[in-house]
């Protein structure tokens, strides 16, 4: 099971200004372990943003992606209350769904 | 006519260069701004978050949780704790760092054997240690507060002089000491600036950045562990984990620094 994510939602102006922490290994399957076996790839492959309802972001990502990984999102047209809901899905088919309220 | 020009050449130049030698290095603003970009997110936060579910929740052999743990402003207040360690802990007899005193918590409260604790105070990114989740915790909660370490008690006195000694000993093959690289102004090594800790301005910019997460070991290193870290660089065996030498270490920093604020687990390349 994954961790949690930490999300963050901020409204500036007409803005609201989104960060995501999202904590995974984040394998490229390039690394070996100490007995010098490759270690298997274990990375999120796909992630959406919700905003009020609306999908915002809908995108793949790799393996070029640091271990717990932050994205950063600036969205237009938000309020305050607005539920930012994010979701990712990993090659391994673990998945996590976290929100936050627009504040 | 041409020779007048090599003395005007000459002579700009003897202006200009210690001028130029005053502005930033430009490498230096190069990594500032690295730091800056990185900004407020900070993996640490999934340490933290980990960690505060570890203190609230019954473990050990004597099945308790640390939330009765006191770790210097009576039992149970994590808050603006970690800005006033080490300390001397009347009921331990003896001066401690946070992590030493959480530790100790989960020793006396837990019934954690001290064996198990010092298996594997360090993790590994795959699978921190319970310390690191628990230490990360605790320091965040004194985020934003000034660091203020108690500096009365004789014990705490003794602590300092302990550190400031072995922080100036000089041993090992290459005949380091800490003060080697720590002890003078504008050192760096690669192109890491190295701070004075001899100076208070360079030891309260440098102690309020531990514990980190370093983004190229994508994990949170502890103080006893940076610590530990110097002494390997120093070609010296690694310190026992939660050992007098090591708290006394810190203690000197932490003292020569106080007064700065504690900015949280910060995040490092």
């Amino acid at each position: 099971m994954a961790d949690p994510m930490k999300i963050r939602a901020q409204l500036k102006g007409d803005i609201a200004e989104i960060r995501v922490l999202m904590g995974h290994a984040m394998e490229t399957g390039q690394r070996k372990d100490a007995a010098g076996k490759a270690i298997p790839p274990h990375f999120i492959q796909s992630m959406t943003v919700e905003v009020g309802g609306k999908k915002v972001v809908d995108g793949q990502i790799g393996t070029s992606v640091s271990r717990n990984p932050v994205f950063g999102f600036k969205v237009k047209g938000a309020k305050v209350g607005d539920k930012v809901v994010v979701s990712w899905v990993d090659n391994k088919g673990d998945k996590r769904t976290d929100q936050v309220a627009v504040a | 006519m041409k020779y007048r020009i090599a003395v005007l050449a000459a002579l700009t130049a003897a202006w200009t260069g210690p001028v130029l030698a005053q502005a930033k290095d430009p490498t230096i603003a190069g990594i500032e701004k690295y730091r800056e970009m990185l900004g407020d997110d900070n993996p640490a936060e999934l340490y933290e978050a980990r960690g505060e579910q570890l203190w609230k929740k019954k473990a050990g052999p004597k099945n308790a949780s640390l939330e009765q743990c006191d770790l210097g402003l009576g039992p149970g207040v994590v808050k603006g704790a970690y800005v006033q360690t080490p300390r001397y802990y009347a009921d331990a007899d003896r001066v401690m760092d946070m992590e030493t005193r959480i530790n100790w918590c989960r020793m006396n409260l837990q019934g954690v054997s001290e064996a198990d604790i010092r298996k594997r105070p360090f993790g590994s990114a795959d699978k921190p240690s319970e310390i690191e989740d628990l230490l990360t915790y605790v320091v965040t909660a004194s985020k934003g507060m000034k660091m203020n370490v108690p500096t009365d008690h004789p014990k705490e006195r003794e602590a300092f002089q302990l550190g400031q000694a072995v922080f100036h000993m000089r041993a090992g093959p290459y005949d380091f000491s800490c003060a080697t690289c720590h002890g003078e102004d504008n050192l760096r090594i690669r192109l890491q600036e190295l701070p004075n800790l001899t100076k208070a301005e360079d030891a309260k910019r440098a102690y309020v950045g531990w514990p980190a997460y370093r983004v190229s070991t994508s994990r949170v290193h502890t103080m006893q562990w940076r610590i530990n870290d110097c002494f390997r660089q120093q070609r010296l065996p690694e310190p026992r984990y939660m050992s007098e030498a090591v708290n006394a270490v810190i203690t000197y920093m932490a003292q020569t620094g106080n007064g700065a604020e504690y900015k949280g687990p910060a995040l490092k390349r």
